[in-house]
């Protein structure tokens, strides 16, 4: 098993990209404590008053905010807000996208008819104005973002998954697994389901990067928790410091420059991914 | 050709998403915790004040009265007054989105051409060092934040060269006196420019992408095969017949890209200060102005709902394999 992902990840050069960059990540995340040079909230102080809009230095890497605050230890510490908001909204859309698409195929109907309405009507909703009417609703937190990303991405997973459900449920094996006496329940969780898991895994990989750039635009409109650092919220806070008329592009490069990175390694994940599933595309 | 009660019922069905979104939105403002009012009363308003403004904006109410009055005034086209500006919703709406229709129509216009183009040009080179480089550059393009694309930009055009405006629509101290005269003056366009084409670098990725793939899959149909027998020159191919055929998905990909767009450009209008219906709903949020931030969204959700069913027709004319018309 663990041979054969391996062999799939040497010979698809995106999606080893894709998960270079994400083990990449996961690292400082993990160890941003030990790699952060400063404590990223605090304002510093020199000897001549107040560390704002330092220079890089070996004191301060990429410099010091328009606070005095440490940009290079904000870097590393909003990686974690990045991959926890990106993590749970996968998790979030595959789950619900799963389940949804598991009963509206499995029992068809008027339940089909009500959950399909539903992903019309969410699907109807103009996405970021949307997180941000619930972020103003919820008080902000960057959960709002993985709730909102749950309640309008889990249309096109749940789709695609009835799709795949319709047809499972004609298959021989599962009329055998009726007759002999199994629930609904147990058909739908232990036949079904891990027939559809790729497809999951698929909607959820896609999920990530969108999480992570709907949580760095709702920051940066200011709808972002403040006591959280995030790479969206040190844009925010450079846009509104006049960082762009100081030229001061240390300051909002990098922290743009991890978002693409992590955006662009769900993208090739999936990219990759859709080609082992359907090695049809590659040809 | 095809069946037009169909169509009506499709219509008809758009009517009761947009009910339920407004419906949805409607109850999520009111719900909302704390006063609607805190950010319009100064702390000096006296008690009759307070209670006279509760009066004017009908929060006296029954929340079930408020709703059937906001539904039948929303048929109007009555959004209220703005709590922040005291001036009628619809005359804010109405003055902010034709700055909007024009930034995204603009900035679709160029990413489409541009797309299309690239899009078959890839397609047409598969397998190639130039494909090899592209396809990772396009990928990143779309990753990467239009308002931070929006900061680079500023930052570079406007701060360090001065060659671009760093926001709005109009020099400091010049006003538009009428939406005309501000469509036919050259300075709009001008500052129209530093928007657009950050917003175009963003959307073309999916045309491009889209018309690749789709003209990979024409080229292997039988007719371009037949082409290739009749000796045509395969420049000629591609441009009249496979690109033709490949251009069908990437036009529903363009109407339904106004509506995502209209949604998205809430970052876009905001980095570069544009006044559209974006930056007007930001600001209501933020400012709790309830009337305004609900006439902002409920229009916002209108042109995309409107615009996923003009895709669906568009689809019905120009592919002749797709038929509304029930089979029996």
């Amino acid at each position: 098993m663990i041979k054969e992902l391996y062999k799939i990840f040497r010979e698809n050069n995106y999606a080893t990209v894709g998960v270079g960059i994400y083990i990449f990540f996961i690292i400082i995340a993990i160890f941003a404590d030990l790699i952060a040079t400063n404590d990223p909230l605090r304002i510093n102080f020199s000897s001549s008053g107040l560390a704002r809009n330092l220079p890089p230095s070996l004191e301060y890497f990429l410099g010091t905010t328009s606070n005095g605050r440490d940009i290079f230890s904000q870097l590393i510490y909003g990686s974690r807000n990045a991959l926890a908001v990106g993590l749970s909204a996968a998790l979030a859309v595959a789950i619900l996208g799963t389940i949804v698409g598991l009963i509206s195929g499995f029992y068809g109907g008027w339940i089909d008819n009500l959950i399909m309405r539903l992903a019309d009507i969410a699907l109807g909703l103009p996405f970021l104005p949307f997180v941000i009417v619930l972020a103003a609703f919820l008080g902000p937190s960057s959960w709002n973002v993985v709730i909102a990303i749950g309640l309008l991405l889990w249309p096109n997973a749940g789709r695609i998954i009835r799709s795949q459900v319709l047809t499972l449920r004609e298959r021989g094996y599962i009329e055998s697994a009726k007759v002999s006496g199994c629930s609904n329940f147990r058909i739908i969780f232990m036949h079904i389901a891990p027939n559809i898991l790729p497809l999951s895994f698929l909607y959820g990989s896609i999920a990530i990067g969108w999480a992570i750039l709907t949580e760095a635009s709702v920051s940066f409109l200011g709808f972002g928790p403040s006591d959280v650092i995030s790479w969206g919220y040190m844009l925010q806070d450079a846009y509104s410091s006049q960082a762009l008329s100081l030229k001061a592009y240390i300051w909002f490069i990098p922290p743009g420059i991890c978002i693409v990175l992590m955006v662009v390694a769900g993208f090739f994940i999936s990219r990759g991914y859709e080609e082992i599933l359907f090695p049809k595309i590659k040809k | 050709m095809f069946d037009f009660w169909s169509i009506i019922r499709r219509f008809l069905y758009m009517i009761f998403v947009l009910w339920v979104v407004a419906t949805i939105i409607f109850f999520m403002f009111r719900l909302m915790p704390g006063s609607p009012l805190t950010a319009f009363i100064g702390t000096t308003f006296t008690d009759e004040q307070h209670d006279l403004l509760v009066k004017r904006f009908g929060l006296d109410k029954s929340l079930f009265e408020q709703y059937t009055l906001f539904l039948f005034n929303t048929l109007k086209g009555d959004f209220g007054l703005s709590f922040t500006y005291n001036k009628p919703v619809i005359d804010m709406i109405v003055e902010a989105l034709p700055n909007s229709i024009i930034l995204t129509l603009f900035s679709l216009i160029i990413a489409y051409i541009f797309g299309v183009i690239a899009g078959a040009y890839l397609a047409w080179k598969r397998d190639t060092l130039i494909e090899g480089i592209s396809i990772p550059i396009v990928l990143t393009t779309r990753s990467a934040p239009e308002f931070w694309l929006g900061m680079i930009a500023l930052a570079f055009f406007s701060f360090q060269l001065d060659i671009f405006p760093s926001g709005g629509t109009s020099a400091a101290g010049v006003i538009y006196e009428t939406t005309l005269s501000k469509l036919t003056s050259l300075h709009f366009y001008y500052h129209l420019i530093l928007p657009s084409l950050v917003l175009a670098l963003y959307l073309q990725g999916l045309p491009l992408l889209l018309m690749r793939s789709n003209m990979l899959e024409v080229m292997q149909e039988d007719f371009v095969t037949m082409s290739k027998m009749k000796g045509l020159s395969s420049w000629r191919i591609v441009i009249y017949h496979a690109a033709r055929n490949a251009l069908l998905p990437v036009a529903t990909a363009f109407t339904l890209g106004v509506g995502f767009a209209f949604g998205g450009n809430v970052v876009i209008e905001t980095v570069f200060s544009w006044p559209g219906l974006g930056r007007l709903l930001v600001f209501a949020v933020s400012s709790s102005d309830y009337p305004l931030a609900q006439g902002a969204f409920i229009f916002l959700t209108a042109i995309l709902i409107i615009m996923n069913f003009l895709a669906d027709l568009m689809y019905l004319f120009l592919d002749p394999r797709v038929s509304y018309k029930t089979k029996n």
